[in-house]
């Protein structure tokens, strides 16, 4: 008894928690603690858990690629890529090839995929040689680079020489429509593999191992020459170009990989959904993402891949949850959707205002 | 004490954590006496100016110690604007003018006359007209009294260089209660013949019974100009002089002098010579702000230590930022027969040379990563070093393994303090930061090592361990090094042969033994009295 009241004593020794503190931040602190909060008040309510908590992990998968493609730029010192858009829609234009051809299964899902990555890199270049003119305001001009690519598409969307009818406007035959169900090919067919209930909740097994995968890959390549280029130039491009390393080299490869990242993410969240979303509906896909990293503790100065984790987890389960909640703590009004731009929206601002600068 | 001083200073000193950089200053300064005071970089003038204009980084490093008089009353100057009441006005090194604004403007900016209109009487007197016609008039008087016709209505942005620094002057006249002006090396941005106007200009408002504390390390100026110069060496005052009776050659001598322990070096198997030139730099130019290099020749020969001295702002610090890539360049570079590729740092890295910053902070170190990172991650980028095969062809990881092993052990060879490997560069002190960039530069096996200002901002016992640490990068691996320091002292220590810049060119190549009347000198650009290989 009284070793565990020393040890106790220890871990709530004012050095150690402040060491835990520093370590995880005050940002990450308040949101957990919030969390928390939110999962007391879910059991008091008598709410079901367990379907909350197989929606959050759901989302997690979901969206854990988007917010793994800030990582690179954050790296490079490029920033945030607010020009997430950029490519997510080279995603959907290889879904929707994929989808033309009537591919189904994992045969459709990775065809959309290869047919995504030629274009996301292409894509990338052109953006990042835009970036490199634009040094030191690249988040601001992603934004709207996004915004004019969203809006570019829409044209495109209409105009697309598609022919399958399942997804062409049924009246006039030529464009794609606004939604494309995916149920037929391949939805959800990476939450579906292996997937298993432990305790009620369902664990999207090969979703998570998916992105598990690429959390793994960007691991080991910041362990590469490239990497360590990569993440040199971000923490000190003067430093960088005195080891010989390429900056300008570095900041395009990072872009690049950066929209090759958000191309296959963008394929995995329309797995997942269940549709692909055309026309407007990337417009905003890159501020959820962009708050997940913020809020996993990546700043502009440094990021991990540790930090996209603990973001997406962190942003993605509070989202998830804070929903059915203040459906049910405020009954009989439609206040969800409006919560839910609270929520996203100020935890985007919050995270912006902790972001430290340098 | 003396009544007719416009300012005394009375036993003043400061220091900046512990360091002491002013010891028991004593100055007075008369009414229309010009007050040259000159001293190496880093003697403390700028500290001692500082101190007197009140500025603010006086005060957030815990004051000083001693008393400033004004016409025999104590007083105390807490900030710039408290000094400027007092009648104290500073030229600055850098113009602190605003370019969009007309000559009057910048004069009266802030004290501006002022005239009532209609909305100032119901709003307050922040909504008055300016009265551009006193404006213009004040400014007149001003320009007047130093010399100079130009037009008051003209944009600060149009006019030449040299005009900006008297803009900055009549500025501080115009101030009605200005008795005393700190002139910061005025000249140092000046052409001869503008600096010699400024100097008129200067006497014009000593006449007029206007006191003059002029800092320089132009020694030609100081004889031209001053009435009383006197000497700072490392804090602390060395004499005061009256000019009349002092020589260029005194002043000089009394700059740099201090005992030059040189210590035992061991000796080479072949002592390097002009017949055997590793590097040549010919008509190099290098566009470094505040550092320019304007063709510049220079021969290494193999195996020495070669020290480049000079002021700050001569251009010393531009050459090895130019050699080695980092700042734009033109010219010659011709290392061992071979011409190098300029602007490439990757080229000056594969021509086997490594460069220790003057910017310890800025380019030599990753602040947030570990010794470990920071000490291999050139040799892996520029030599492929550290790495190891995988599975997949092509792919190769870093060897963290090997990272280590070699971390520890140039740690230990260099005996940088600090709790492992993995501990973030950020934590270390500044002697430890330098080793670090020594490591560096050393992993990445070099035939010439450029190191600039090697013990800049470290304490005396860590300057002596990486002075002997370069000793030894020399002896025991043949290294050419080429040493650029703003601490003669230093060079004179452990190097072969002393290279003077000024202004962008080698002044002159100096033995370390030669006297401190040559180094004087030559750093103030006169010209040597010999030269030697």
């Amino acid at each position: 008894m009284e070793l565990n009241m020393s040890k106790i004593k220890r871990l709530c020794s004012p050095d150690h928690l402040r060491n835990f503190y520093e370590k995880f931040g005050l940002p990450r602190l308040i949101i957990s603690l919030f969390l928390l909060g939110l999962f007391i008040l879910a059991f008091i309510m008598k709410m079901d858990l367990t379907i909350l908590l197989s929606a959050s992990l759901d989302r997690i998968g979901m969206n854990g690629l988007l917010v793994l493609a800030m990582l690179p730029t954050l790296v490079t010192g490029v920033g945030l890529n607010f020009g997430l858009p950029v490519g997510f829609v080279c995603g959907l234009v290889g879904g929707v090839i994929s989808l033309e051809y009537n591919l189904t299964g994992f045969t459709g899902l990775f065809t959309a995929m290869l047919c995504a990555l030629p274009l996301a890199i292409l894509t990338g270049y052109l953006y990042a040689a835009l970036l490199e003119r634009v040094r030191g305001q690249e988040m601001m001009v992603g934004t709207y680079v996004g915004f004019a690519v969203v809006a570019g598409m829409c044209i495109f969307w209409l105009t697309a020489p598609f022919r399958n009818p399942s997804m062409v406007w049924a009246i006039g035959g030529t464009g794609v429509r606004v939604t494309i169900t995916l149920y037929e090919h391949y939805s959800r067919i990476l939450n579906d593999f292996l997937a298993f209930k432990l305790f009620g909740v369902t664990i999207p097994t090969g979703l998570l191992l998916f992105f598990g995968f690429f959390c793994w890959l960007a691991h080991l390549f910041f362990r590469t020459r490239t990497g360590m280029a990569m993440v040199a130039t971000g923490a000190n491009p003067m430093y960088a170009m005195s080891s010989g390393i390429n900056v300008r080299r570095m900041r395009y490869i990072s872009v690049m990989l950066s929209n090759t990242l958000a191309a296959i993410g963008a394929i995995v969240y329309a797995q997942s959904y269940g549709f692909l979303q055309l026309y407007t509906a990337p417009l905003y896909m890159a501020f959820p993402a962009v708050a997940a990293a913020l809020i996993g503790g990546a700043t502009l100065k440094k990021a991990t891949v540790g930090h996209i984790i603990i973001g997406v987890v962190l942003f993605q389960t509070l989202l998830t949850i804070a929903l059915p909640i203040t459906q049910t703590v405020l009954q009989g009004t439609d206040i969800s959707e409006i919560a839910r731009m609270i929520i996203s929206n100020g935890m985007i601002l919050y995270a912006l205002t902790r972001t430290e600068r340098g | 004490m003396p009544g007719n001083s416009v300012l005394e200073l009375k036993n003043i000193t400061k220091s900046y954590f512990g360091n002491t950089v002013l010891k028991g200053i004593n100055l007075s300064v008369k009414p229309g006496e010009i007050h040259a005071v000159v001293g190496e970089n880093g003697a403390g003038k700028s500290t001692l100016m500082n101190l007197i204009f009140g500025m603010p980084v006086i005060h957030e490093t815990g004051g000083f110690e001693g008393e400033i008089f004004m016409d025999g009353q104590a007083v105390k100057i807490d900030s710039p604007r408290q000094a400027m009441e007092l009648g104290i006005g500073m030229v600055h090194q850098e113009f602190m003018l605003i370019p969009g604004f007309t000559v009057m403007e910048n004069i009266k900016l802030n004290r501006e006359p002022t005239k009532p209109n209609p909305v100032s009487k119901i709003l307050g007197p922040s909504m008055e007209t300016l009265d551009y016609q006193a404006m213009s008039h004040d400014s007149k008087t001003a320009l007047e009294k130093l010399g100079l016709e130009i037009d008051e209505s003209a944009y600060v942005s149009r006019l030449p260089v040299g005009y900006m620094q008297f803009v900055e002057i009549a500025r501080e006249i115009d101030k009605k209660n200005a008795r005393l002006i700190v002139f910061d090396e005025p000249t140092a941005v000046l052409a001869e013949s503008e600096a010699e106007h400024l100097i008129a200009a200067m006497k014009r408002l000593a006449e007029q019974g206007i006191a003059i504390l002029f800092i320089t390390h132009r020694l030609d100026e100081v004889m031209a100009c001053s009435d009383t110069i006197t000497i700072l060496r490392d804090g602390e005052l060395v004499k005061t002089l009256v000019r009349k009776e002092t020589s260029v050659e005194q002043i000089a001598e009394l700059m740099v002098g201090r005992k030059v322990e040189r210590g035992h070096l061991p000796p080479r198997s072949v002592e390097p010579s002009d017949d055997d030139i590793i590097l040549e730099l010919k008509d190099l130019t290098v566009e470094m702000p505040g550092e320019r290099v304007r063709g510049l020749d220079l021969k290494v020969r193999r195996g020495e230590i070669l020290g480049i001295g000079g002021l700050a702002g001569q251009g010393k610090v531009g050459i090895a930022n130019g050699v080695m890539g980092l700042y734009p360049a033109t010219g010659e570079v011709i290392i061992d027969g071979k011409a190098l590729k300029l602007n490439d740092p990757k080229a000056a890295l594969d021509a086997r040379m490594a460069f220790v910053s003057e910017d310890r902070r800025g380019v030599g170190l990753l602040l947030d990563e570990s010794v470990a990172v920071n000490i291999v991650l050139s040799s892996v980028e520029a030599q492929n070093k550290f790495l190891r095969r995988t599975i997949i062809p092509g792919v190769r990881l870093l060897d963290q393994k090997a990272v280590r092993e070699y971390a520890m052990k140039i740690i230990k060879d260099l005996d940088i303090r600090c709790t492992g490997p993995n501990q973030p560069v950020r934590r270390l002190s500044g002697g430890n930061q330098q080793k670090v960039c020594l490591a560096r530069a050393f992993s990445l096996q070099p035939e010439i090592l450029w190191v600039s200002e090697p013990t800049r901002g470290i304490d005396i016992g860590a300057k002596q361990l990486v002075l002997d640490l370069l000793v030894q990068f020399n002896r025991e691996y043949g290294m050419t090094i080429i040493m650029t320091s703003s601490e003669l002292n230093e060079l004179r220590r452990i190097c072969d042969r002393i290279a003077l810049v000024y202004r962008g060119k080698v002044a002159g190549i100096l033995k370390p033994d030669a006297s401190d009347v040559d180094f004087g000198l030559m750093i103030s650009g006169k010209q040597p009295v010999k030269e030697v290989g």
